[in-house]
């Protein structure tokens, strides 16, 4: 598994159609698409309620070729178990089984199913679109938006806590293996999830999607946003397996090169209207102090 | 009798192309690659292809010249964006509707 992927040797399966309700520029469409080339047919997937729902479209057309099930919003980890359990007696060894949800079915609402999940240590895939808002019924803050970020229910001000970690939540569970991606690297995110399928026990993927009608950007800059958010460090993409961080792709050579300043990043967004220059300074300064742990 | 089956009742949804309707039709700009500068088709290798990794609806082939989906592009410009050599131009959508007459 150590040989990358390339654009040229990447299958050419899709299994996602064309035509489907996703907005136009969506950072999801990429995620969704890359995931499932990695996953292939062999594959059930477990989604709650988010803009996946939508994607996936409505009654009698389907947006994806595999099968997917659409669950209550607090029950993805539990609803996942109880698929693989159902495989597993059926004795259907080998098919992956991949809850797909958003930050807010995964870090809010959904957080006591997930850690359920991962201390049972039950042999499934969870992948985390993080969009960081409740994107799909209007943008509204959710654990893991980001301090500052004006959404309809943080107005003018923005929001004044800080972004929750779910990925450092998650590992807290020690489970066997546990990355983060970009929706503007989905040649790293194909690598992980292909690593992580190979893998048995509880996997998780936190995957940083940039949403073009929710943080206030030009659809065709989706992945240029994406990149800047890795390249600025305000996202750092990291694999654990087995307990053993590190940095990967972008990030790790982003070690020895000096940062994009973050305010590049703010200024790209309209969300990030509300910060005056002492806020971003403030972020700048939290961002080096993250960074000198990593160079530790 | 026929025995009863209970997953004669369940609505199950069928894979099809459109689920959105004809997404093309939310276009304003319409991505238009120009052969003579695009990678793989000015030198006819298989090369490059980053309109095809990123485009969010798999509506971009990966073949010698690329071809997109009219009828299911909805017109991010996420492709232009990305193209190495700048070979995907944004043109205003107006120009290609059919003249009245």
């Amino acid at each position: 598994m150590n040989q990358k992927t390339s654009i040229l040797n990447l299958t050419e399966d899709e299994w996602v159609n064309p035509g489907n309700r996703a907005c136009a520029g969506c950072g999801l469409g990429i995620v969704y698409r890359t995931a499932l080339k990695a996953l292939g047919k062999n594959t059930i997937l477990v989604v709650p309620p988010s803009c996946l729902t939508v994607l996936q479209g409505l009654y009698p057309i389907a947006a994806t070729k595999l099968p997917c099930l659409n669950v209550v919003f607090a029950s993805t980890g539990a609803a996942a178990t109880g698929v693989r359990a159902a495989m597993r007696a059926r004795k259907k060894d080998g098919v992956n089984v991949v809850a797909f949800a958003g930050d807010g079915g995964t870090g809010d609402i959904g957080i006591q199913a997930l850690s359920g999940a991962c201390e049972r240590g039950d042999d499934i895939l969870y992948i985390c679109y993080d969009n960081e808002a409740y994107m799909n019924t209007g943008v509204q803050r959710s654990g893991t938006t980001p301090q500052g970020v004006v959404t309809t229910t943080t107005p003018i001000h923005g929001k004044s806590q800080v972004k929750k970690d779910i990925p450092a939540i998650v590992a807290a569970h020690h489970i066997p293996y546990l990355a983060t991606a970009s929706a503007a690297y989905p040649l790293d995110l194909y690598d992980k999830v292909k690593k992580a399928i190979t893998k048995k026990g509880p996997k998780y993927i936190h995957v940083h999607t940039p949403c073009p009608s929710g943080w206030g950007f030009e659809p065709s800059q989706t992945v240029k946003i994406g990149k800047l958010a890795v390249k600025t460090g305000l996202f750092a993409l990291y694999e654990m397996e087995d307990g053993d961080f590190k940095l990967t792709g972008p990030s790790l050579s982003a070690l020895s090169k000096p940062r994009t300043p973050v305010k590049s990043y703010f200024d790209a967004q309209q969300r990030f209207a509300s910060l005056d220059e002492e806020a971003i300074a403030q972020l700048q300064h939290q961002v080096d102090q993250t960074w000198a742990g990593y160079m530790g | 009798m026929k025995p009863y089956k209970f997953s004669n009742f369940l609505s199950k949804s069928e894979s099809g192309p459109g689920d959105g309707g004809r997404t093309g039709s939310w276009r304003v700009l319409r991505p238009v690659i120009d052969t003579t500068v695009c990678i793989p088709s000015k030198t006819g290798k298989p090369a490059c292809f980053n309109c095809w990794l990123y485009c969010p609806d798999a509506v971009i082939t990966k073949t010698i010249p690329p071809v997109i989906d009219y009828e299911y592009c909805k017109g991010c410009g996420i492709c232009a964006q990305e193209c190495p050599a700048n070979a995907i131009e944004m043109q205003d959508e107006s120009q290609f509707a059919p003249k009245e007459k």
